[in-house]
């Protein structure tokens, strides 16, 4: 169990006694990681099924209140998006370190366009009130039968804010990858980092795509 | 001999199901002691047979580290055990969750920090549940602002009051007397102080008693009247007769400061006299007094005029009397 | 074992900042360890004070407010910044790779995350205490947690973030097991505190992201009064009451797994004899951890949950206490016929299976819904659960330090003393907690600073016991770290117990920075008495 064997590559950590294990580990531990990210996500899907069977024709009505094309999309950017990121990875496989570069930054813009189109939804919740809990002020013309829409909102606000916060953590680990392909970091010989965030990112995507149907259509 | 024993692990048995409770307690406690003792038995058995005596030698030891008979008796016996423990805990939980139909209904309401009764012919009384002997009472519970639990530990019976729904509990009460009532769910500050107690009378004087709720005997003095309501109206809960401080002032101090000036946390003062008092029962948000917090529930709609006319005098008498 | 080794991980690398940014998972573990009992220390400090303030009715000792924020930080303190953090962080970190043969853990960088991350989080508990405490009970149950003054959200906050830790430490463990036992060490081989560590791992990233979001969602509900759990605003309290018990009953088993880890070391151990029923200990360890999940609702029998959810809980639950019940007979059969040494980490174990027992049988009573009623939220429950976590748990981590004290550091205790304190921890903890079975019978509430004048009796048996507990705890944890300032080194070799897992065998005492020579290749099962003669080289 040498910690200077010559012939190691660089990339192999000295605890690990070959480069299968290390990324068999990694790879492993992805999934256990992906594993925790969907149960704190459940325990907001429950919430929202809770409050939803408490509260049917409110969220009916204030989800009408969504703009239902912003949300299709940000859907459209996303999925788009895991497609790039798929590719990327294609293509260091293939030692293609260019195109993945490409692929790369393709992702990062996407996932930049994806939060530029919610903040635009989010202003222009905040300047008609539609808030969430207590800062909630909206009444429009649609407030017929709203009983407690605030507590729609809430949810709203939490869960696609949530998101967007793995949607921007994302971006910084898409754009270590963009600086570590650059720099010839990774190749086909080792691209493991590229495969786990890729496997973050497409979970990312994954939520959305339950989050899109829930929200804005509903009813 | 059983009976001994219930004496001495259980508070009196008053309600008609709390005999049903005890005895699945017991089937439980002789299990328990059963299995407890074959594992103490058979851990200090062991471990002194089999010690490594001095200067033995040290040997390979029994391979035997299996045994088909014995862990299934070690399985099946403790689940015959909880099996039974889980049919009885059911089935005497349905007897205490289905309400007789003849059930009297009285709404319990709990605020930080007492309890309001109203009863079915009308009429409200503050820590202290009267009721009837050998007939069901429904309890429907609902708290006016946190948690709070009502728990009778002589009935067995025990429920969480909610802010946003009502709960309901029954009893049947086979012994008059008086017994405690406490909050069994975190509060705040007054939560160990948040008792009553429950009175069950014989039938024909609950008829009475209740006939004459909402009505003060005019006869009694104010100042005595006075003394009855400082722990009728659960002011007793924050403010001592002793002068040391719990969550209100204590009412020795305000009587023996009688006249004088007490400020308030926004560094306002007022002159404690009458009025003072009045508002300070009425009104107590409006002004806090300094050192202390503003947590005192207000009093409106629970005491008439005569009744604060009665607290007012009974404080007042405290500066002469220095006991209550 | 190579005799030219000078080297251990206590003292290569040399340097506070090789401290600091250590990766080694031994220095992290010590970390955790020292930490974890700091805060234990302070969490048994404010038990001290409750107590003192219960030995007689009435506020005499401190007020209520006090009284209400000293049991909320107990109970907090001593569940989030020691139960759960510092012994799987402690002996976890130490032993887990030594077990399987590796040379660390799966992701040491991370490991060390997550000390730093579990610091960073106390730091937020330590706020709270200074900055005038909070009092709603470590469960934090709305809407009074919405409404109080108190500090509410630094608490929460800093559960939320040590939250984290729990996380990436058991995705690390778990990548450990799976992945970096060396050749031959199939998944029955492997010692069942390796086994235990596992199960933890398990329910540990689980759970414990449903805990980050309740508390997430209850530091919104304070901040922007969002209506989920509040009533006031459209929420429920009881929903509130089924996100926190959905995490908080696998945290039981979080906190007890490893105990049963530790037990299952040191009998066959010091029994010198192989342990009874492994597979089976194994696999219940599993059943417990699925099955954990599935009964939250048993801490809610009075809320007004329907008859149906109450069944179903109950039945559950009870399915829950079988495995563990034979665990308790394995361990006991395990001493059958074996060579049995009343060494101190043996008188913990001892201990510990007393202690267990009763608290585990007082679980029944409380698992019987007619029966619950009447004794949930009295003393009676505060005495069951400290039976299962102090004298399950942490006499079992007792036992564990002890038994791992000379491999860990290379020191060895005065063993006089130890047993001395074993005695008065087992004799105080029963007389503190005992009486309080009692009390809850007789109808005494929890989280009361005052009581009526008929529990006085019992209470003052109660404070008294309970300051004999604490002398014997401290004085048995100096005694441990009294062996580096007397410098009572052990041989690099030696085995005092005669212990047959990999750390015993095949690692110097303290262990080499990084662990093994060489990959170990392993000879022998991990409690191969009957086939095997270990020498020990305590007599």
């Amino acid at each position: 169990m040498s910690n200077h064997n010559p012939d190691a590559p660089k990339h192999l950590k000295h605890y690990f006694t070959n480069v299968d294990q290390q990324y068999e580990t990694s790879k492993f531990a992805m999934w256990a990681f992906i594993l925790t990210e969907v149960l704190t996500f459940a325990g907001l899907f429950v919430a929202y099924i809770v409050f939803r069977s408490w509260y049917p024709d409110m969220f009916v009505d204030a989800h009408k209140l969504l703009d239902v094309n912003k949300g299709l999309m940000n859907t459209i950017v996303l999925i788009t998006s895991s497609l790039t990121m798929a590719l990327a990875i294609w293509a260091i496989q293939k030692n293609n370190r260019k195109l993945s570069l490409i692929m790369l930054i393709a992702t990062f813009v996407f996932a930049f366009c994806f939060l530029g189109i919610k903040f635009l939804e989010y202003s222009h919740k905040f300047e008609v009130g539609q808030l969430p809990g207590e800062y909630y002020f909206y009444m429009g013309p649609e407030v017929v039968h709203l009983n407690n829409p605030h507590i729609f909102f809430s949810i709203y606000f939490i869960m696609t804010g949530l998101h967007g916060l793995h949607v921007a953590i994302g971006m910084g680990l898409i754009a270590w990858l963009i600086y570590a392909t650059y720099k010839g970091n990774l190749s086909s010989e080792y691209y493991t980092p590229m495969e786990m965030i890729g496997i973050f990112w497409h979970l990312v995507d994954l939520i959305w795509i339950y989050l899109f149907p829930l929200f804005y259509l509903i009813g | 001999m059983l009976d001994r024993l219930t004496e001495f692990f259980f508070p009196k048995q008053v309600s008609t199901f709390a005999s049903d409770i005890d005895n699945l307690y017991f089937f439980i406690f002789y299990s328990s002691v059963a299995l407890f003792f074959i594992v103490v038995f058979g851990m200090v058995y062991l471990a002194v047979k089999y010690r490594h005596k001095k200067g033995e030698e040290l040997k390979l030891t029994s391979s035997k580290d299996h045994s088909n008979l014995l862990e299934s008796l070690f399985f099946i016996i403790p689940l015959i055990l909880v099996s039974i423990t889980f049919v009885w805990g059911i089935r005497s939980y349905l007897k205490m969750v289905i309400v007789p139909d003849d059930a009297i209904e009285i709404k319990v309401t709990g605020q930080s920090w007492f309890w309001t009764f109203d009863y079915p012919d009308g009429g409200t009384t503050l820590n202290e549940l009267v009721v009837p002997s050998n007939q069901p009472i429904k309890l429907v519970l609902s708290s006016k602002d946190v948690l709070h639990s009502f728990f009778i530990p002589v009935m067995r019976s025990k429920m969480d009051a909610l802010p946003n729904r009502y709960n309901v509990m029954w009893f049947d009460a086979t012994q008059e007397g008086v017994y405690d009532i406490f909050c069994t769910e975190y509060c705040g500050t007054g939560h160990s102080q948040m008792g009553a107690k429950v009175i069950v009378m014989k039938p024909a004087q609950y008829e009475e008693w209740a006939n004459e709720i909402g009505s003060d005997d005019d006869s009694i003095p104010l100042d005595e009247l006075g003394a009855k309501l400082y722990t009728k109206k659960a002011c007793n809960t924050c403010h001592t007769l002793d002068g040391s401080a719990l969550v209100g002032p204590s009412y020795l101090q305000t009587s023996q400061m009688w006249g004088q000036e007490r400020v308030f946390d926004d560094g306002t003062s007022t002159v404690i006299n009458e009025n003072y008092i009045r508002s300070s029962i009425l009104e107590p948000q409006t002004q806090i007094v300094a050192g202390y917090q503003g947590v005192m529930p207000t009093y409106q709609g629970l005491l008439n005029d005569r009744e604060l006319d009665a607290l007012i005098a009974f404080l007042k008498s405290l500066n002469e009397d220095s006991q209550i | 074992m190579s005799e030219n080794i000078k080297q251990n991980y206590l003292n290569h690398p040399k340097g506070l900042m090789s401290w600091l940014l250590t990766l080694d998972h031994k220095r992290i573990g010590l970390m955790y360890l020292v930490s974890g009992i700091l805060f234990f220390f302070l969490g048994g400090l404010l038990a001290l004070v409750m107590r003192m303030e219960l030995a007689a009715p009435g506020n005499d000792f401190i007020s209520n407010d006090t009284y209400n924020n000293v049991y909320t930080l107990h109970g907090a303190i001593m569940i989030f910044l020691f139960i759960i953090p510092a012994i799987p962080g402690a002996l976890g970190n130490i032993l887990l790779p030594l077990m399987v043969g590796a040379k660390d853990v799966a992701f040491p960088r991370l490991n060390l995350a997550s000390f730093y991350i579990y610091s960073f989080g106390a730091l937020f508990a330590m706020y709270t205490i200074i900055n005038g405490g909070v009092d709603t009970g470590w469960t934090f149950y709305t809407p009074y947690s919405t409404q109080s003054t108190s500090n509410v959200v630094p608490m929460t906050l800093g559960i939320f973030i040590i939250g984290f830790s729990s996380i990436l430490t058991g995705l690390n463990f778990i990548a450990t097991v799976h992945k970096m036992r060396i050749p031959g060490l199939t998944w029955y081989k492997l010692p069942l505190f390796v086994w235990a560590l596992y199960g933890t791992s398990l329910v540990q990233i689980t759970a414990t992201p449903v805990l980050a979001i309740t508390m997430v969602l209850l530091m919104l509900e304070r901040f922007l009064g969002i209506g989920i759990f509040d009533p006031a605003l459209g929420g429920d309290p009881v929903l509130y009451q089924h996100f926190f018990w959905f995490y908080s009953h696998p945290a039981v088993y979080i906190m007890i797994l490893p105990a049963f880890g530790i037990i299952s070391e040191i009998i066959p151990v010091h029994s010198r004899k192989k342990i009874w029923g492994y597979k089976f200990i194994a696999y219940s360890t599993l059943s417990i951890a699925f099955i954990g999940f599935l009964v939250w609702g048993h801490h809610m029998f009075t809320s007004g949950q329907s008859v149906f959810s109450q069944i179903v809980f109950s039945f559950i639950t009870y399915f829950v206490g079988i495995p563990t019940g034979v665990k308790i007979f394995s361990w006991i059969l395990t001493m059958y016929k074996g060579q049995v040494s009343f060494t101190p980490p043996m008188l913990y174990a001892l201990s510990f299976l007393f202690l267990f027992t009763i608290g585990g049988l007082t679980g029944i009573f409380l698992g019987a819904v007619a029966l619950d009623i009447h004794l949930h939220d009295t003393y009676f429950v505060v005495a069951h659960f400290h039976y299962v976590m102090q004298g399950g748990t942490i006499v079992a981590f007792l036992g564990g330090l002890h038994h791992w004290w000379p491999k860990s550091f290379g020191v060895m205790y005065n063993q006089t003393i130890a047993k001395i304190c074993a005695f008065g921890v087992f004799l105080g903890f029963n007389g503190t907690f005992f009486p309080q079975f009692l009390l809850g019978l007789r109808g005494m509430p929890r989280r009361y600073a005052t009581y009526s004048e008929k529990f006085v009796e019992l209470h003052s048996y109660s404070t008294f016991w309970s300051g004999i507990l604490g002398i014997s705890i401290f004085i048995a944890i100096m005694n441990l770290f009294w062996s580096f300032i007397k410098k009572n080194k052990v041989d690099p070799g030696s085995n005092p117990w005669g212990g047959m897992t990999l750390e015993w065998t095949h690692t110097s005492s303290p262990p080499h920075p990084h662990n093994f020579e060489e990959e170990p290749v392993l000879e022998h099962g991990p409690y191969d008495y009957d086939k095997v003669i270990v020498e020990k080289t305590y007599k």
